[in-house]
């Protein structure tokens, strides 16, 4: 009894990073959604996996959508987990945009998992997430 | 504030444009001191809309988390013959705007 009992707490605490892993979604999406559930898809972040110099990454986010006036991405939202300003920048797009798609060069404060998050118009949240090994950190203080 | 913007110069109508744009700005973070030990005032580019013909189409709110002389690449269908007007306002409240003609076929 005695080792079963020790090899189910054992099992628990094995488990208990993976179910982290799986919900650890960057807590600034998760306050953006506001209670919406984030599901993972439609969003595809590029990022490269490894940066010599995080003061210029490049940075590439596409949504799946026909972009039309009944079904478009409303917003994206770029999220840093090390950044001191987590929420590294938002863009507003509409049905105009013809193609959700957008390439840019970000700042990052060391190696750390980036996030995009995609508001939809029928006010469904999706997303992201890419690794990113820094070797170079962005000079966000005097080193 | 320079500015480089990449549109196609003419295109059909229905067709995707895609935008090019590169600011010249230091996007100064806010964190990094000077040689004296000053930390040096946050100046980056906080508001960047593009308007298509009187009608805004793309918005961006940016922070220090972007590169310097940010580079950004979007896209907007085309219309009719117009004029895409960038614009841009920084910390320190100067303001940037760059234009350019789309002719659609």
């Amino acid at each position: 009894m005695k080792r079963r009992e020790f090899l189910a707490a054992l099992a628990g605490s094995l488990a208990l990073p993976a179910i982290a892993q799986e919900t650890g979604l960057d807590p600034a999406a998760v306050k953006l959604a506001n209670g919406a559930p984030l599901k993972k898809g439609k969003v595809t972040l590029t990022l490269p996996q490894l940066a010599d110099n995080g003061n210029s990454v490049p940075i590439r986010i596409v949504v799946e959508s026909p972009m039309t006036e009944a079904d478009h991405v409303k917003s994206i939202h770029l999220f840093s987990e090390r950044n001191p300003v987590s929420n590294m920048a938002n863009f507003y797009l509409g049905p105009r945009a013809g193609k959700a798609e957008i390439d840019s060069r970000v700042r990052l404060a060391g190696s750390q998992k980036v996030t995009a998050v995609a508001v939809l118009s029928d006010g469904t949240y999706w997303y992201d997430a890419a690794p990113i090994v820094v070797t170079l950190s962005a000079c966000l203080d005097e080193s | 504030m320079a500015a480089r913007i990449q549109v196609p110069a003419s295109t059909k109508r229905g067709e995707v444009v895609e935008i090019r744009l590169l600011i010249q700005h230091p996007m100064e973070t806010g964190y990094r001191r000077d040689d004296v030990g000053h930390l040096i005032k946050r100046n980056v580019i906080t508001l960047l809309s593009c308007r298509y013909d009187g009608v805004e189409v793309f918005r961006a709110d940016l922070s220090s988390g972007i590169a310097a002389n940010p580079y950004l690449q979007f896209y907007t269908v085309a219309g009719k013959s117009g004029e895409l007007e960038l614009y841009w306002i920084d910390d320190e409240g100067k303001q940037g705007s760059e234009r350019q003609a789309i002719k659609v076929t």
